[in-house]
C-alpha cells in the first residue's frame, strides 16, 4: 500500500466461452496521471475498462481501483470513480440542471453543496443561461463538456473516459482536453480510451492493446523513440500491423 | 456514546440512500411526463376504450328484422307479433305466406329471424309437436343465439299472460339472469378492459423503457454508478405503477358513472386486487426487458406473447369453460384471468372480500414468483 497507484491490475483476464477478450494484462496507473488506453476495435479495450469499473467480473486475475478490489468490492469502486462515454452520458430529455441534479443524487453529493457547485460548473462552462434547456438542444461539443463535468461532479478519484471526443471538431477537442488538464490539477486521475492519435500525444503514458494483450506501454516520447517514428500514428500503425502478422 | 454515534451514522446512510432513490424516481417521472405523446395515449386510452365498448361496440343485439309466417293469424299470434315489434330488439318487417318465402326472406336479407307459427305447415321447418318455431340465420352464431334467446323470452312472457289453457299447453321455463338482469354487455367488458390496459401499460411500457436505456447505453451509466441494480429497476417501475393505477381509477369512475356498472363490493379490496395485478404485470415487463435487446423486440414480445393470450384466454372475450383443456390450463396461468374474475365478483356480483380471497392469494403468489424470477434474471444478465 506504500505506492501511490490508483489502478493496479494484475493478470486481468476475461474469457467469453473459448474467446479470450482480455488476456492476462498487468499495469499500474499513478495518482494524477493521464493514462491513454489505445487499441484497434475489438482489441479488448472496452472489456478491460468494464472490468476496471466493476461492471464485469474478470475470469482470472484482478485489480485494485481507487483502493478497492474490483472482484470483492465493486460497490466501493463504483463510488470512487466517474464514468463518461461519447455515445451516452446524459439524458437528452432532461434539462442541463436536471441531469446534474440526477447524477449528484446518484453519487450522493451533499444536498447543500449541489446548488452552489452546479452554479460554479455551469458558469465555468459558460452555459449558465442554458441551465433549463433540454440537453438534446445543445450542440455536441457542449454536451461532451457538460458530460465530463457531470462525471467529475462528485470529485471521484479516477474518471474513466470511453472515447469521449468522438465526432467533434479539433477546436472542441482541444477545449475538452483543457478541461481534462484542469481535472488532473485537482488530483483526479484520468483513464481515457481514444481513436485519435493526436490525443494520445496529450497523455502522460499510453498503453496500446493488441488482441487482448498490451502490445506496448510507455510515454508517447519513449514509444516514438523506440519505434523510430515521428508521430504516435506511426507507432500505433506498426504495433497494430505487427499483431496481424502474428495471427 | 459509541452506540449513539453509530446509530446516527446508519441513519445518515439510509437517508442518503432514500435521496438517491428519490432523485432517480424523479428522473423516471420526468421521462414519462416529457413524452407528451405517450402521456396522451396512456390517459386517453381508458376513456376511448370505455366509450367504445360502452356505446359503440356491444354484444347486445338490436333492431333484428323478423318475418312472421302464420297460416292462421289468430289472437295469440297477433299478441306475440305485437309484443315482438314493440321491443327494442325486434322489428317485424314482413308477414310471409308460404314456406318458400322463408328461404327468400333470408336470402334477400329482409329477415334475420323467422317466426313460424304452427298449424297448416308440416314440412322441413317444423318439428313435430312444436307450435312456434324460431328460425335464425346462424352465420353469426353469437348473434343467432342471443336473438333466439331474446325472442323465446318475449314469447314465454306473452304466453304466460294468456288464458289458462294456453299456459297448459307446455311447460314454460322460467329464466332469471342473475347479477345482470338486463344482460348489459358493459358489465362484462369493464373488467376485461381494465385487465388489458393495465397489462399494456405495465408490461409493454416498462419493458420498452428499460430496453430503451439498454439501447441508448444509458443503462451502462447507471450500472457503473453506486446505485443498486434493484433500485434502478424499482424506480423505473414507479411511473408506470402510478399511471396504470390512475387508468384503473378512470375506468372505474367512468364505468360506474356513465355505464351504470354497479360498484357493490368493497372499493378498497378492488384497489388491492388492482395493485397486486399491476405488480405482477410490471414484473412481466421486467422479465421481458431482460430477455430482449431492442425496443422493437420488447414491443413485439409483449404484444404477441402477453397481449394476445391475455385477450383470448383470460375470459375477457371468450368463455374459458368452453375451451379445450390445454387452453383452460393456459388461462389459469395468466394473471389477467384471476384479476378479471376478482373484479367481476367485487363490482358486479357485489360479493364481500372473503370471496375474492382465492384470487388475491393467487395474484400475490404470481406477483411474488414473477418478481423473484425477473430480479434473478436481471442480476444474472449483468454478470
Amino acid at each position: 500500500m506504500a505506492n501511490d497507484n490508483v489502478i493496479e491490475a494484475v493478470g486481468l483476464t476475461k474469457r467469453f466461452g473459448t474467446f479470450t477478450a482480455v488476456d492476462h494484462i498487468s499495469f499500474s496507473v499513478g495518482r494524477g496521471e493521464i493514462f491513454g488506453f489505445l487499441g484497434a476495435n475489438g482489441a479488448g479495450k472496452t472489456t478491460a475498462m468494464r472490468m476496471l469499473c466493476g461492471l464485469s467480473r474478470p475470469t482470472e486475475g484482478g485489480a485494485i481501483v481507487a483502493g478497492c478490489n474490483i472482484v470483492s468490492q465493486p460497490e466501493g469502486v463504483k463510488r470512487n470513480i466517474g464514468y463518461m462515454s461519447q455515445r451516452f452520458s446524459l439524458y437528452e430529455d432532461l434539462s442541463v440542471k436536471e441531469n446534474i441534479r440526477l447524477f449528484a443524487g446518484i453519487y450522493r453529493v451533499k444536498e447543500r453543496e449541489i446548488a452552489p457547485r452546479t452554479e460554479t460548473v455551469l458558469k465555468r462552462l459558460g452555459i449558465y443561461d442554458e441551465r433549463d434547456t433540454q440537453v438534446k438542444r445543445l450542440p455536441l461539443g457542449w454536451k461532451q463538456k457538460l458530460a465530463f463535468s457531470v462525471a467529475i461532479f462528485h470529485e471521484p478519484k479516477i474518471v474513466f473516459l470511453d472515447e469521449p471526443t468522438g465526432g467533434v471538431d479539433p477546436v472542441a477537442r482541444r477545449q475538452f482536453w483543457e478541461m481534462i488538464y484542469e481535472a488532473v490539477e485537482r488530483g483526479i486521475t484520468v483513464f481515457v480510451t481514444t481513436h485519435y492519435m493526436d490525443e494520445a500525444e496529450y497523455c502522460d503514458r499510453v498503453s496500446i492493446m493488441v488482441d487482448g494483450r498490451i502490445g506496448a506501454l510507455d510515454t508517447p516520447g519513449n514509444l516514438k523513440w523506440l519505434y523510430g517514428a515521428e508521430t504516435m500514428d506511426e507507432v500505433f500503425f506498426r504495433i497494430a500491423r505487427g499483431a496481424k502478422r502474428g495471427e | 456514546m459509541a452506540k449513539h454515534s453509530t446509530g446516527k451514522k446508519r441513519d445518515g446512510v439510509r437517508g442518503s440512500q432514500a435521496r438517491t432513490f428519490a432523485a432517480f424516481v424523479r428522473k423516471e417521472f420526468l421521462h414519462v411526463v416529457r413524452d407528451k405523446r405517450t402521456m396522451l395515449i396512456v390517459l386517453a386510452m381508458p376513456v376511448v376504450q370505455v366509450a367504445l365498448f360502452g356505446f359503440a361496440l356491444s354484444t347486445e343485439i338490436r333492431n333484428v328484422n323478423v318475418a312472421v309466417l302464420a297460416p292462421h293469424y289468430d289472437e295469440t299470434v297477433r299478441r306475440i307479433v305485437e309484443r315482438m315489434d314493440a321491443s327494442d330488439y325486434f322489428t317485424v318487417t314482413s308477414i310471409l305466406h308460404s314456406d318458400s318465402d322463408v328461404d327468400r326472406a333470408f336470402q334477400g336479407g329482409t329477415a334475420d329471424m323467422v317466426m313460424a307459427f304452427g298449424g297448416g305447415f308440416d314440412d322441413v321447418y317444423t318439428v313435430e309437436g312444436t307450435d312456434i318455431q324460431l328460425i335464425a340465420d346462424a352465420t353469426n352464431t353469437n348473434t343467432a343465439t342471443a336473438t333466439v334467446m331474446y325472442a323465446s323470452g318475449i314469447i314465454a312472457d306473452c304466453l304466460s299472460e294468456g288464458s289458462p289453457q294456453e299456459r297448459a299447453t307446455g311447460v314454460q321455463p322460467e329464466i332469471r339472469m342473475l347479477y345482470n338482469p338486463q344482460m348489459k354487455s358493459s358489465y362484462s367488458f369493464v373488467p376485461g378492459v381494465m385487465g388489458l390496459i393495465i397489462i399494456l401499460i405495465c408490461a409493454m411500457m416498462t419493458s420498452v423503457s428499460i430496453v430503451r436505456e439498454k439501447e441508448t447505453g444509458t443503462m451502462e451509466l447507471l450500472l457503473v454508478s453506486p446505485m443498486k441494480p434493484m433500485m434502478i429497476i424499482i424506480s423505473k417501475m414507479m411511473p408506470y405503477l402510478v399511471l396504470s393505477f390512475i387508468d384503473f381509477l378512470i375506468i372505474t369512475l367512468l364505468s360506474v358513472t356513465l355505464l351504470d356498472v354497479p360498484m357493490q363490493g368493497s372499493f378498497g379490496v378492488l384497489c388491492l386486487l388492482a395493485l397486486l395485478y399491476i405488480t405482477a404485470a410490471l414484473s412481466l415487463g421486467l422479465l421481458i426487458s431482460t430477455r430482449v435487446e431492442s425496443q422493437m423486440a420488447a414491443m413485439l414480445v409483449s404484444g404477441m406473447v402477453l397481449m394476445v393470450p391475455s385477450m383470448f384466454f383470460s375470459g375477457m372475450m371468450f368463455p374459458v369453460e368452453s375451451m379445450p383443456l390445454f387452453f383452460q390450463w393456459l388461462s389459469k396461468m395468466l394473471p389477467p384471468t384471476w384479476f378479471i374474475i376478482g373484479v367481476k365478483k367485487l363490482m358486479i356480483e357485489g360479493l364481500p372480500a372473503v370471496y375474492v380471497a382465492k384470487e388475491i392469494a393467487i395474484l400475490t403468489a404470481m406477483a411474488a414468483v414473477l418478481i423473484a424470477a425477473s430480479l434473478k434474471n436481471f442480476k444474472h444478465r449483468l454478470k
